[in-house]
């Protein structure tokens, strides 16, 4: 029944809280600091729709312990654009990668891992790269379109 | 889901955390926490007390030193996926990763947690056996070094002792004339195996002078498939050779009728699987004389 | 004049700039002060009497504040809920439960682990019963009876057609038929679980309830009619849809979950939220399918003559479907399809089990997809008995376009269609003749691999209000929009989007109307406060109700709109031509008043006599049905060592009349299609003899992955409907109905030669080797 302090940095600011040791980091995310673009959709890890990205790397935040992400830096869809629109988000606008939104954010910040790890991403790479993240409105073809159109952006704004 | 109350320690040294599972019957360790955090959601593990391994120094990287890939049990799935020297020259081990859970998973999700925490289902198991892997345990009484054939006592259960905690896996270096290939036949990305078959090869001349052939989801634990291994040494790898062993392997298969199948079933893709490992390994295998 | 960005155009989506930002407002977003928290206590039981509740149990769990059980809920006559299908089922047991997963008991707490805790620690004594969950076993005499307050376990018996001639004309084919086939059941499985806020103000006697619903009026009036007897009326009661993350007919009934958040509140004088978790979503919410079909086609000369199906359909404990009152087992007697037959019958009978109660739609329009499935099946089955190419075959026995409107057998006079051009399209786009050619090579090597069609033919947009009701609710849809001084407008609904892009759509039906740029309207719906009322949006409804109702107002508002512009341009009203945007005077297209010119000038400088401002509203009853249609071909490969289907390729035409935003469509059959070979490949919900759920999560309920589905290959056909105002079907749902017999008939073709004339669905690894096992042709590497 442990409590513990704990500090995370959120799209680049620091909490600290108080925290019950089970509370899980989604939760954390959700309820203690009010950052709802972070969605809930399942129990087994299956969905993704928690995806967050801790210490840059995508992770399901429903299957972590906030207490075991004591210092650790998390970034979250309300973190993503930094002010103004992240690629990633540009292209799921523009290619109609998302219809009820819900498993956007996460797929949106796996998306982003992927390319900044592969810049360059054939369809396979992209579609193998989200089989983390369950959606079930678009059928994924627009959402490897998205990415596809992340990627010429990001490509766009490093040669300008 | 909610996961029940805990208390949570985050101990710094091997010997704290050992001593804190001596003191606590009912704890458990946390590594990566994606097979233990889904089942204390479903209150189907209820443990009084977490020992995190994150503070820890020293339980991750890869390398390789004294005739050994030396993996820490801390390592994460995702760091294999990228290890150069593991895509390389360790291909079972990549294909192995490459097939655990979803990629986000793997992120969090660490080698020795997947080889401790001993489900039937997990994929590191039968690789492992398959490379004669030996596991590095930390406890009370020291660090000592445990065959992977000896590890695996059942399902879930594995031969640690109170206290002892998993710190390091090592496999065999790769030399000339090895290969290995994972294949796992699951029903869509993230599922456990239907099946699955570990197979590794050490090539000698053109014949196959070891293998190491092990199994996933098949069996109360994952199995070494002896008569598999058998049926393949000292043999040119011919068709004859491989269908002796994945025949082999598929009757050292003890599956039951599930939702993913009947037992025949899952048998028949252990021979098919086995096979296609062989076939697999051997071109590796080959590749790296 | 600016574009205006009318039919036609892929515009952006309006929705999507707070959904990118995670600023989109769940009904889990949603927190309200001093709120508690809802966790429900489940049975492990399929079939048990409840011989005691230990609240004290629950009560000593820290943070918790009440327990509700059936007991509560007894004091206050809500017990027990009604059904759309004049069926009742219970919000809790009072001392039977029926199935497993079904709601206990319920735990009110200061957090949502504290009620989670609660729920947990509940002691709960059952005495088991028996369980029966097979429909046919629970036909027989003696078989355990489910429903203590019935008197047997047969819910009823439907029946449309004309039967004699059917069987008569089933006599005089030269070649038939038959076939059974289990449509098993499956679960939406929305990302988004369903979940409720119910705030109750005892001093105002009102009651704010946020759900997760895509029929917020029609909830609105049913809460009204089961609470009026606690004094609650509808002026009361206001119902807010926020946005929905993913509903497929999901979120069309009213859960018992509901009911006790808001029986919580009133019992606390507190808001309680209550989110399911996914395995209460996929083992306690409504199914769908669950039908078990006994069809029979015949052919004289080549002809398709006449069809009959038989059906139990599996209801689980009540029949809580959702279909509209008079239609027991919905569009179900669209089973004719695409096909031109003079003879049908079409007969069903409901069933109580053992398991959650239900009936919805999975993303169709009331059982269409049983019926397509049926068709399609035994049309490819009949082809292959006549000796024909199921191609050649269909193309000779579609319904001609010059037979449009077309008269069915079973009753529906079809719009409009050319089905014969949408086949083609399709058989041209992904190669059939080479195919062919391909498959037959691989076949004489020893592979397999197998091509299948379907040419379905859908049922959407109810409904005409003479036919189409929900507990006597006619089926119309509306729209209410008011121009702004400005020029600007605001627009609202009675459907409500989840994820179906309104926002964007309405915007460019009014946009088309009225010349006003889509970002100039605002679109909004789900509040029942400010919206219209409406019968929701599910069965492709909204484009063909809602959408048409923007086209009827806007229409409205062009009319009062003409007045002004001649007011204001000193012309007589005969003499103005519109185009879009603005009047004209007949032959001067420089003296012209536009749209904004015009709304300015409706609240400043309006004829005398007039009345001020420029809105308009419609409730739209469509005169009849749409009949989107579409053809459908995917080419498969089949693994023979493990059993596994892989989806080659999969290219859809679809023909939903006119497009409005071609993105937004083809988006919808992107997802309808992953969702159509989902339930042919993946997923089922299932249950062992003791009604024990197999499949309760989502790592055994297999939702398919990106890697699971294909790059989806698109094609249209455009054949407008005569009778909506522009023309257009309804798109969200025709993939869905159409894909899993074109999945199927694929399967079973790469399978032929082999003696297989069916396979069940989902048609898993396993499934699959077992035929391959038994007919000699599983591969050992």
């Amino acid at each position: 029944m442990s409590s513990h302090q704990i500090s995370v940095t959120i799209n680049g600011e620091q909490h600290t809280r108080e925290v019950e040791a089970r509370l899980l980091l989604v939760h954390f995310i959700r309820e203690e600091l009010g950052l709802t673009g972070t969605h809930i959709g399942c129990d087994t890890t299956s969905c993704g729709a928690c995806t967050v990205l801790l210490n840059g790397v995508p992770a399901k935040s429903c299957t972590v312990f906030a207490v075991a992400a004591d210092g650790a830096e998390v970034t979250t869809v309300e973190g993503l654009g930094n002010g103004g629109l992240h690629p990633v988000q540009r292209g799921f606008t523009e290619k109609h990668g998302l219809q009820c939104g819900f498993c956007t954010p996460g797929m949106m910040l796996t998306s982003k891992a992927l390319l900044d790890e592969n810049p360059d991403p054939s369809e396979a790479d992209i579609r193998w790269g989200i089989s983390g993240n369950l959606c079930r409105c678009t059928g994924y073809v627009n959402i490897v379109k998205a990415v596809q159109r992340a990627s010429e952006l990001m490509k766009e704004n490093s040669d300008g | 889901m909610i996961p029940p109350s805990f208390d949570y320690h985050a101990p710094d040294t091997l010997e704290e955390a050992s001593r804190l599972l001596l003191a606590n019957p009912e704890a458990k360790l946390l590594a990566g926490g994606h097979s233990l955090i889904p089942m204390m959601r479903f209150r189907l593990a209820e443990p009084a007390a977490l020992v995190d391994l994150r503070k820890i120094p020293g339980l991750s990287g890869i390398r390789e030193d004294g005739g050994s890939l030396r993996i820490g049990a801390m390592t994460r799935e995702s760091e294999l996926e990228k290890s150069d020297l593991v895509q390389s020259r360790y291909p079972l081990l990549a294909d192995t990763t490459r097939v655990i859970a979803d990629p986000v998973v793997r992120n969090l999700a660490t080698v020795g947690g997947n080889v401790a925490h001993a489900d039937p289902g997990n994929d590191h198991p039968a690789a492992m056996l398959a490379y004669r892997a030996s596991f590095v345990a930390a406890g009370p009484s020291g660090q000592r070094t445990i065959a992977a054939s000896d590890f695996f006592t059942g399902p879930f259960s594995t031969s640690l002792e109170e206290g002892e905690i998993l710190t390091e896996i090592r496999i065999p270096e790769a030399g000339p004339g090895s290969g290995g290939a994972y294949r796992k036949f699951e029903r869509k990305v993230g599922d456990y195996a239907v099946a699955a078959v570990a197979v590794q090869l050490q090539l000698d001349g053109g014949r196959i002078s070891g293998a190491g052939v092990a199994l996933t989801n098949v069996g109360l634990t994952a199995i070494q498939a002896g008569a598999a291994e058998a049926a393949l040494v000292g043999s040119d790898g011919g068709d004859a050779a491989l269908d002796a062993a994945a025949e082999a392997a598929a009757a050292a298969a003890d599956p039951t009728d599930d939702h993913r199948g009947s037992a025949d079933y899952k048998r028949a893709v252990v021979r098919v699987l086995t096979h296609r490992a062989a076939s697999s390994a051997l071109t590796r295998a080959r590749e790296a004389s | 004049m600016a574009e205006c960005r009318g039919l036609g155009h892929s515009v952006q989506r309006k929705e999507d700039a707070r959904f990118i930002r995670g600023q989109g407002r769940y009904i889990d977003d949603i927190k309200l002060p001093g709120m508690l928290y809802l966790d429900i206590a489940r049975s492990p039981y399929a079939h048990a009497k409840i011989t005691r509740i230990h609240e004290d149990t629950a009560m000593a769990v820290d943070g918790v504040a009440a327990v509700i059980t059936g007991k509560t809920l007894e004091g206050f006559k809500l017990a027990w809920m009604p059904t759309l299908m004049s069926d009742q089922q219970m919000v809790l047991p009072v001392d039977t439960v029926k199935y497993q997963a079904q709601e206990v008991a319920a735990i009110v707490a200061t957090s949502r682990y504290a009620a989670a805790d609660g729920a947990a620690a509940l002691e709960v004594d059952y005495d088991p019963l028996p369980v029966v969950v097979d429909p046919h076993e629970a036909l027989k005499p003696g078989a355990t009876k489910v429903r203590d307050d019935k008197d047997s376990n047969h819910i009823f018996h439907w029946e449309h057609g004309d039967a004699d001639g059917t069987e008569a004309a089933l006599a005089g084919c030269d070649t038939v038929v038959e076939q059974k086939m289990h449509l098993p059941r499956i679960h939406v499985a929305s990302i988004e679980t369903c979940g409720c806020v119910a705030s109750w103000n005892p001093v105002e006697g009102h009651l704010t309830l946020y759900l997760t619903t895509q029929a917020p009026h029609a909830i609105r009036t049913v809460v009204a009619l089961v609470t009026a007897h606690l004094g609650l009326a509808e002026h009361k009661i206001r119902v807010i849809s926020p946005d929905i993350g993913g509903g497929f007919g999901g979120k069309v009934p009213v859960y018992p979950g509901y009911v006790l958040a808001t029986a919580a509140s009133v019992v606390t004088g507190k808001p309680v939220k209550w989110i399911e978790d996914r395995s209460e979503n996929l083992s306690a919410d409504s199914f769908a399918r669950d039908y078990h079909i006994t069809a029979t086609l015949g052919s004289k000369n080549g002809k398709v003559t006449a069809l009959k199906l038989d059906t139990v359909a599996d209801h689980g404990y009540s029949d809580a479907a959702a279909n509209p009152s008079k239609f027991p087992a919905g569009l179900y007697h669209i089973a004719t399809g695409s096909y031109d037959l003079e003879n049908a019958h079409v007969s069903v009978d409901g069933v109580y089990t053992n398991k959650p109660p239900g009936g919805i739609a999975y993303r169709c329009s009331f059982r269409v997809t049983e019926a397509v499935h049926a068709i399609e099946r035994m049309v490819d089955l009949l082809a292959r008995e006549n000796g024909e190419d199921p191609a050649d075959f269909r193309l000779r026995n579609f319904i001609k376009p010059e037979q449009f409107p077309y008269q069915s057998a079973l009753g529906w006079e079809y719009d409009s269609g050319n089905y014969g051009a949408a086949l083609e399209k399709a058989m041209d786009m992904i190669g059939y003749q080479d195919l062919r050619a391909e498959q037959a090579e691989k076949r004489a090597r020893g592979q397999l691999m197998g091509i299948g069609i379907s040419s379905f033919t859908e049922i959407v947009g109810a409904g005409p209000s003479k036919t189409f009701d929900i507990l006597g609710i006619k089926m119309f849809d509306s729209a209410e929009i008011r121009i702004h001084p400005t020029g600007k407008a605001i627009a609202r609904f009675g459907t409500k989007s989840q994820g179906q892009g309104h926002e964007t759509t309405y915007a460019q039906i009014i946009a088309e109307e009225l010349g006003i740029p889509p970002e100039d309207i605002q679109v909004e719906e789900g509040d029942t406060d400010t919206a219209p009322y409406g019968l929701g949006t599910y069965a492709s409804r909204s484009t063909p109700t809602a959408g048409a109702a923007a086209s009827i107002a806007s229409r409205k508002i062009r009319e009062k709109a003409r007045k002004i512009a001649a007011h204001l341009l000193e012309a007589d009203e005969a003499d103005l031509v519109w185009e879009q945007g603005k009047f004209h005077v007949k032959g001067s297209p420089d003296r012209a008043k536009t749209i904004q010119d015009i709304a300015f000038a409706a609240y400043t400088n309006h004829p005398q006599g007039m009345e001020a401002g420029l809105e308009a509203i419609s409730y739209y009853d469509p005169p009849n049905l749409t009949f989107p249609f579409g053809s459908y071909i995917c080419c498969v490969d089949i693994d023979r060592g493990t059993g596994q289907v892989k989806i080659r390729r999969f290219v859809a035409v679809d023909d939903c009349g006119v497009r409005i935003n071609p993105m937004i469509v083809d988006g919808q059959i992107h997802g309808g299609l992953t969702m159509g070979i989902a339930p042919a490949l993946l997923e089922e919900i299932s249950y062992d003899a003791d009604g024990n759920i197999t499949g309760g999560n989502l790592m055994e309920y297999l939702v398919p992955t990106a890697m699971e589905t294909p790059h989806w290959e698109l094609g249209e056909t455009v054949t407008p409907s005569p009778h909506h105002p522009i023309g257009a079907k309804g798109v969200g749902e025709s993939a869905t109905v159409g894909a899993p017999p074109a999945v199927v008939n694929a399967v079973v073709d790469a399978l032929w030669h082999l003696g297989v004339r069916h396979m069940e669905i989902p048609m898993t690894p396993a499934r699959v080797w077992n035929v391959l096992n038994e007919h000699g042709a599983a591969a050992t590497r």
